[in-house]
């Protein structure tokens, strides 16, 4: 009673829930951080535990995924390695559209010198590709996990400002925006109550998409070797090094790469979900 | 040209941050390139020869003169010039990302015009799902699953090494595929919204053909977003050539910026960081003026 309570009084949630996509989305999401929370439990083999008598033995009814160059059980440690990106992912998108979303919507909406003083540091944060950036901060920070949240979150801030800053300017273009100036409102409300809400839109695809990608950087980082350090399970580093014996045991890279795509795919999947929920003039599908 | 002159500054911040940053990362060359078993002397004497014991504003300064005078440097790690330890290796980068681009573009935009065309069709679903997918996929996985299926089971394709197009094919392919999806939903989503526009249907009303509304009407309404998401893309592409490069043994800065880090070898950085950095302000300018183009209420 109480949920049905709920959806009456928030169509946005209704919406969301009535969409395929999304609902997927968000099944596999909350699949995956069950399975985050509950690894101690379902993992058949500690993620550290070395047996250099089964190294890359291929996927069977004792090891699922198989084993790893030396001898770890693939499926323990995928499922460790849940926690670690889904934390990531988290952490580093918030910093990222906290600095970065405020910055350009006040850019564009003020306009003149202040705007063009933030577009050119814009400019210069998104002269580094975003994983230019965060190798560059992580090797002045030094590699490790929390070093790669925020180096991830550095490299997404400009990505937000850029993006707000030329939706808020599309939105500000509107006759309805020029009524709201002509009515006397102040620009700051008209800002806060008029322009944001239209122009989040677009942000939310790019945010669905950036929780994704911020994922995917992770993994980049462990794959270079500069995210989290052995012998931590997480699924770049562990696709890392299965890739040497690609031809003989595809397996140990495979599964690791599932793992990434799926949970990537997942986050696309509720983004696409919410902008349906949070645009209802579009169609419901 | 304002909007060029206006790149400048950017590019001298750009040298201030990229002199800067390099000068935050821990560890002394002078030490890495002597050897753990260097004496403090030998230590100190080849900071004073690299210039690497005076003040870094003496040093950024002396970096601009060289760098007015086309000179980056040489390498502390190999003692080439700076400017051939990369000019060797730009064009394979270059070359890398824009077939990977081009890989992105052709496949994402008629993606996203097939899908928005026919919204809510088979057509459309089929499109995204594989958008999706792209987007979702790790460039270095589907790198190395390109590799098991077309160079290591069916043998029609080079696993890694340059030579000819045929080596470029997978690494262009492994590249463009996760960008190709997002460039497909951004031009959906642009589409389906401008075609909702009542001058969308003013054109429909007249009589138009459908796909003259989108293509002649809709389609540069709606590509304006995308020709940004495609900029951003094309620069980020650079940055993954770093995995593709990896992944497919190839020449590139990426894996000279890699190997420079680890080395601690500032010019290089310094070098690659300012060549990618300047590549991209001018991207930036080159999108900036496309968007004026596209969309006159912009330009001003």
């Amino acid at each position: 009673m109480k949920l049905i309570g709920l959806l009456r009084r928030n169509p946005a949630l209704r919406r969301l829930l009535m969409h395929r996509a999304g609902v997927i989305g968000l099944l596999l999401i909350a699949a995956l951080t069950l399975l985050a929370l509950a690894a101690p439990l379902l993992s058949p083999y500690s993620p550290d535990a070395i047996d250099l008598s089964i190294m890359l033995a291929p996927p069977s009814a004792t090891h699922w995924f198989g084993t790893d160059p030396v001898g770890r059980d693939i499926f323990s440690r995928c499922l460790w390695g849940a926690r670690i990106s889904l934390i990531i992912g988290l952490v580093s998108v918030s910093m990222g559209s906290l600095l970065g979303l405020p910055a350009g919507a006040i850019s564009a909406f003020v306009g003149g010198w202040p705007d063009r003083l933030v577009m050119r540091l814009v400019d210069i944060l998104l002269a580094f590709p975003p994983i230019l950036l965060a190798i560059i901060a992580i090797a002045v920070f030094g590699p490790g996990l929390t070093n790669a949240m925020i180096a991830i979150g550095i490299s997404q801030t400009p990505v937000y400002a850029r993006l707000m800053r030329s939706s808020v300017l599309k939105v500000r273009a509107e006759s309805y925006v020029e009524a709201a100036r002509s009515l006397g409102i102040p620009e700051w409300r008209v800002l806060a109550y008029h322009v944001m809400p239209n122009a989040i839109s677009p942000i939310i695809v790019q945010a669905s998409l950036s929780l994704a990608s911020a994922i995917l950087s992770a993994a980049y980082l462990g794959f270079l070797g500069l995210g989290a350090q052995p012998p931590t399970p997480e699924w770049g580093s562990m696709l890392s090094k299965g890739r040497d014996f690609l031809r003989s045991a595809p397996h140990a890279s495979i599964f690791p790469g599932l793992f990434i795509m799926v949970t990537v795919l997942s986050f696309n999947l509720l983004g696409d979900g919410l902008t349906n929920a949070l645009d209802p003039k579009r169609t419901r599908r | 040209m304002q909007r060029a002159l206006l790149a400048l500054p950017s590019l001298l911040l750009v040298t201030v941050l990229v002199f800067t940053i390099v000068h935050l990362i821990p560890g002394d060359p002078a030490q890495i390139l002597a050897g753990d078993m260097a004496t403090p002397q030998a230590v100190a004497d080849l900071r004073a020869q690299w210039g690497l014991d005076r003040p870094l504003p003496i040093q950024y300064v002396a970096y601009l003169r060289n760098l007015a005078a086309g000179d980056l440097g040489r390498s502390i790690a190999t003692r080439n010039p700076v400017t051939r330890e990369i000019g060797d290796r730009f064009p394979t980068t270059l070359g890398l990302a824009a077939s990977g681009i081009l890989v992105a573009a052709i496949l994402g935009l008629g993606a996203g015009v097939l899908a928005a065309s026919k919204p809510f069709s088979g057509w459309d679903y089929g499109s995204m799902v594989l958008a999706l997918t792209g987007v979702s996929t790790p460039v270095f996985w589907s790198g190395l699953i390109l590799i098991l299926v077309f160079s290591v089971w069916l043998g029609w394709l080079p696993s890694g090494g340059t030579g000819s197009l045929r080596h470029m094919v997978l690494p262009a392919f492994s590249l463009g595929l996760f960008d190709a999806g997002v460039i497909a939903r951004q031009s959906r989503a642009g589409l389906l919204e401008v075609l909702e526009q009542d001058y969308i249907r003013t054109a429909r009303a007249k009589g138009l053909a459908e796909h003259l509304v989108v293509v002649r009407h809709a389609f540069k309404n709606a590509v304006i977003p995308v020709v940004t998401v495609i900029g951003m893309q094309f620069g980020r592409m650079l940055g993954g050539a770093v995995l593709v490069e990896s992944v497919f043994s190839l020449p590139g800065i990426g894996r000279l910026l890699v190997t420079a880090i680890s080395q601690r070898d500032y010019p290089v950085i310094q070098g690659i960081c300012l060549l990618l950095a300047a590549s991209f302000v001018i991207i930036n300018l080159a999108v900036d003026i496309a968007y004026g183009y596209l969309d006159p209420r912009i330009r001003q």
